[in-house]
Formats: C-alpha cells, structure tokens, sequence
C-alpha cells in the first residue's frame, strides 16, 4: 500500500481505527451523497438513451402513437441523400476546423509564451473571442459576412480586391464557418498555455549544453511533453465541432442548397420541424455511434505519438 | 552559462523576437477587428451604416441605438428570466456537484470507483442522443414553456455535462488533507458536518471556478432555451437575441447594440475575475 495515489482513498494509521464500526455508516454516507449523481445518470443519460434507441426502433410522428418497424429508420437512413450530406458537411467542417484550431492554437500560445513583459495581455486578446455567447457571435458574424455592408467585403472592396458571397453561397458557407470558429481558438491557446508551464526548464538546458538550438528544443522537449494536451485539445474539439448545431440554425438556416446542414440541425429539423420523432433518433443513435467510434479511434491511435512521462504515480 | 553561448545568438534572437512580436500584434489585431466592428455598428444609425463608400467610424455617435433596441423587444424581462435561472442552476448543480465529489474523494464505500468511471464516460455523450426522449418526457409532464426542464437537471449533480464539475471538485478535495476530516471525525462530527464546515471552506477557488463556468454555460445555452420555451416572456437572453435577429434582419445598428449588450456582462466578469478563468480552465484541460 504505498503511496496514496489520487485514485485510491484517503487512507492511514489513523484511519484504520474508526473503519471497523464506522465503516458501514461511512458507506452509507457516501451512497447517500453521490446519490444526486447516480439519480440524475439514471433519469437524465442512461434512461433517455435506452428510451431513444427503442424510439429509433418506432415509427412515431408527435400526436400519434408509436409503431415498431424494427431497423426500418436506419434502413431508411442509408436511402437518405440528406444524411449523407449532413454527415459530410459536418465531416468537412470539423476535418478544416479542428486542426486549424489546434494549429493556431498551438503556435499563438508558443509566441504568447516567448516571455513577454506583458503576457498576460496577449492571452487576454486572444481568449476574448471565446467569451462571446454563441447567439451573439452568430449574429455579430451575419453582420461581418453580409456582402454589401459587412466587415469583411467592406475591407476588400476598400483595397480593391474581390469580394465574396460568404455564407451566402454554396461554396464558401462552410469556409466562411471555418474562419468564424477559428476566431474562437483562444480556448485551446491558454490550454496549451498551461500545458507550456508544465515542461521542465532543466530539459532545455541540456538540449543547449548538447549543442541544440531552438528546434531542437522545440522538436525534442516541447513537443514531447504538449502531446497529451494535443490529444486532449483533439479529442475534446473533434467532439464538439462534431456536434455544432447555432450557426446552422442561426446564421444559414442549413443552406444555401444545404451547403451548411449540419449534423444535428438535419437531427433538429428532422425531429421538432417535421416531428419525426423515431427517424430523428436512430439519426441521433448513429450519431452516438460515430462519435463513439472516433473517440476510440483516436485513443487507440493516440499510443504510438502521445507521450506520457513515465514513473508518473498518478 | 558562458558568456559566448549569451553573444552569439543575440542579434538573431532580436531580430526573431522582432518577427513573433508583429506576428503577435497582427493576430491580436485579427482577434479584435470584429470587436471593433461590432462596437462601430453599434453606435451608428441605419443611414449611416449602409452608406458608400462606408464610414469607418460612427459620426454622430447614435446611442439611442442602446434604448431602442433594448425597448423593441422586452429584454429587461429576458435578462429577468435569464437571472432567475441562473440561480437555481448555478446553486443546483455547485451544491449536488460539490456533495457527489465529497463522497467519490473522501468517504469509502463498495463500488465507489466504478460508479465515478461510469459516471465519467457520461462527458463523451453527445448531447443528441438524450435530446428527443428528454423533450418528450418534459411534455408528457406538462413542463414544456416553463424553466423546469433548464433548471432541475442541475440539480442531480449537473446531469451530463455536470459530470466534469463533479471531476473538478473531486480533484480539489484530493489535495486537501485528510488529517482534517479525521479530527473533526473523532470530535464527533458527521460526514455533512465535515463537508459543509471544513471542506467546503476550503475549496473557494474551485467554487468559483465552477460558479463561473456554469454562469457561463447557462448565458450561452441557445438549443435548451430554443426547445423547451415557447411564449416570449419566458425567454432567456440569448434565445431573445436570436429572436430579434430573425425579426429585425437588416436593422444591423439595433442588433449590434443587443448583442453587445449580451456579450458585456461575460466580459466584464472575465476582467474581474481573470485569475479563476486561467486557473479553471488550467484544471479542465491539464488535469484531465
């Protein structure tokens, strides 16, 4: 029993002494104040999920009564040219998204890092962005593209360049998407900001005393030690991005010609527009099944490059 | 260090430090340019707005955009509404999270570990898959249009996405030793006693870590609001935003003053209290 590790519980010589008649009355305590957890686990995520993969077994319109058609929805889904858009629209967006914010995340908090005077300033700027509520980015980012008098075309049109259409057409709607989710990467920037503190100075000065300049120190120490927050950054990012549903509903409406039907906006419309209620959750089902899928892609993927220090007891 | 390896680099790093630092202020400039524009739009009239070539910088400054806009749609009573759940959100859910954690950190009992695993791989789930049955289940109760279904989840423990907050403690409590418990334990205190009078005391960053982050979450959430309220006067703010967005589409100075109005309060809180945002979001991503 040596060394008490963060997963196992507090324990000890003083301890010891009050388990035995106590014990039981501790375990009840305990049941007793997770209690709000378990409840809440079993009414509002295990409960819902059984319920909506029975419902996605049923064929049911809001105001009628349920049928079962066994795979019939997921038959259907396969025949359903609007699932396939949806899924590579949103395939498109997280593949351009996710890395770009990863990308500018990571070279933002390296330079954010190079020890200025006022740090503090840098990070404030570029984490400012992510503050904005989700509504009002939206809107505020209706404006920016608008092609007479938005931000970005004003800008254009003032240096004499062309200007575009943005969310406005087939095209460049999901780019223009991509360039408004990068302004917010400022979250994975102070996360790759914490990671940056936790790599050991001492390992850069051998890197210099081996003669290593500061790709080496880059290549050697720094990338190293930020693959775990990589990781995080990845898995974290791909999962929401996955699941983007306010700039469909508020910004384009899926379209033009169902150039941004995201995921869960086809989900939303398919279950409170047309209150398909079982289509729209085997669509959820295969939802959870993709992401499910990923996630342990990823992590499977994530031991041949993310490096964990080793003779770390936690 | 000798002083050769000092030397040598120097004038390369001067004039590499030069490069990152206009590299840096570019993209701070990028980050704050719809900042900017949304501040401009915000102060200048219709006329003013659609002119070309465009004016740059609002003249006259019209602030009566601010009054008008927060009068064409009742968003005082949004902002109501908006407070009145975040109240028993943010109570809910740093109560039964705070509770939950207490018992996974520091009390003992048969299946503890595996019920925090099970618990933990509820923060992979996509929100989708509990969505419909969710919905239907409010409805079948009658709580459709009212704040019940925003606001009781949090209370077992967040529900969800609540399970993160539940970590968040959890890691907390573990670095608080347990000696102090112990003591109060022999002086005959109860595990409530020891939770509310000696950990809880003790774990003000944490609180109001996730205090803010809840705070956060609630002023954003769009697709709850979206579901469950239907009658104007029960809308939250964003929800009113994304409302008077659709109902005023090309009216952009009413609409940046409604949205700058919305975004002021989160930043305000993140200038007052900078040092917990980097401190919680250090825990999320670090930690976990």
């Amino acid at each position: 029993m040596s060394g008490v590790s963060a997963e196992a519980a507090p324990n000890g010589a003083g301890r010891r002494g009050r388990r035995g008649n106590t014990g039981r009355a501790e375990a009840r305590w305990g049941v007793l104040f997770a209690m709000p957890a378990i409840l809440g686990f079993v009414i509002f995520t295990i409960g819902p999920m059984i319920a909506s993969f029975i419902l996605s077994l049923t064929d049911w319109t809001v105001g009628g009564t349920p049928a079962f058609i066994g795979i019939d929805n997921y038959v259907a889904l396969t025949q359903d040219k609007l699932f396939w858009k949806s899924l590579g629209v949103t395939t498109y967006y997280t593949l351009a998204a996710v890395p770009l914010a990863l990308l500018v995340g990571f070279v933002v908090a390296l330079l954010v890092n190079a020890g200025w005077r006022l740090q503090s300033l840098w990070r404030t700027v570029y984490y400012l962005p992510t503050l904005v509520p989700a509504v009002a980015s939206a809107v505020l980012w209706i404006w920016i593209f608008n092609p007479d008098s938005g931000l970005f075309n004003s800008v254009l049109r003032a240096v004499g360049l062309p200007t575009s259409n943005w969310i406005y057409s087939e095209s460049t709607a999901v780019p223009s998407l991509i360039i408004m989710s990068t302004w917010g990467f400022g979250n994975a920037m102070v996360i790759f900001l914490a990671g940056l503190q936790g790599v050991p100075r001492q390992l850069y000065e051998a890197v210099a005393l081996d003669g290593g300049g500061a790709w080496s120190k880059f290549r050697h120490v720094t990338l190293p030690f930020m693959t775990p927050v990589i990781f995080y950054n990845l898995v974290t990012g791909v999962i929401g991005t996955f699941q983007v549903f306010n700039q469909a509903y508020i910004m384009t409406s899926g379209g033009p010609n169902n150039a941004t039907l995201f995921y869960i906006y086809y989900l939303y419309t398919k279950a409170f527009t047309d209150s398909e209620m079982g289509y729209a959750s085997a669509l959820a089902w295969v939802l959870f099944v993709i992401v499910l899928v990923i996630t342990a892609l990823l992590f499977r993927n994530a031991r041949s490059w993310v490096y964990y220090e080793t003779g770390d007891t936690r | 260090m000798s002083a050769a390896t000092q030397s040598r680099p120097a004038r390369g790093l001067r004039v590499s430090r030069g490069v990152m630092f206009l590299v840096l202020a570019l993209g701070a400039l990028a980050m704050l340019a719809p900042f900017a524009w949304l501040i401009r739009s915000a102060l200048m009239t219709d006329a003013q707005i659609f002119i070309n070539p465009p004016q740059w910088f609002p003249n006259p400054v019209a602030w009566e955009n601010f009054p008008d806009a927060l009068t064409a749609q009742p968003f005082a009573r949004y902002f109501l509404n908006t407070m009145i759940i975040e109240a028993v959100v943010v109570t809910g859910t740093v109560l039964t999270c705070s509770l939950t954690a207490f018992s996974f950190a520091r009390l003992r009992w048969r299946g503890r570990n595996l019920v925090f695993g099970v618990l933990l791989t509820g923060v992979m789930l996509p929100y989708a898959v509990t969505l419909i049955p969710t919905f239907v289940g409010w409805a079948a109760l009658g709580a459709l249009d009212t704040f019940i279904p925003l606001t009781v989840p949090a209370w077992f423990a967040g529900a969800g996405g609540g399970v993160f907050n539940i970590f968040l403690f959890r890691q907390f409590f573990l670095t608080i030793p347990y000696e102090m418990d112990e003591a109060a334990y022999i002086d005959g205190a109860n595990p409530w006693q020891v939770f509310i009078s000696i950990v809880m005391p003790l774990s003000k960053p944490v609180i109001v870590v996730v205090v803010i982050f809840t705070f956060i979450g609630v002023w954003n959430d769009f697709l709850g609001p979206l579901l469950y309220l239907s009658s104007s006067e029960n809308f939250t703010l964003a929800l009113g935003l994304a409302t008077f967005q659709s109902a005023y589409t090309a009216q952009w100075g009413l609409l940046m003053a409604a949205s700058l109005v919305v975004i002021l309060p989160i930043v305000l809180l993140f200038f007052v209290l900078q040092r917990y945002f980097v401190e919680g979001v250090t825990l999320t991503g670090i930690k976990g």
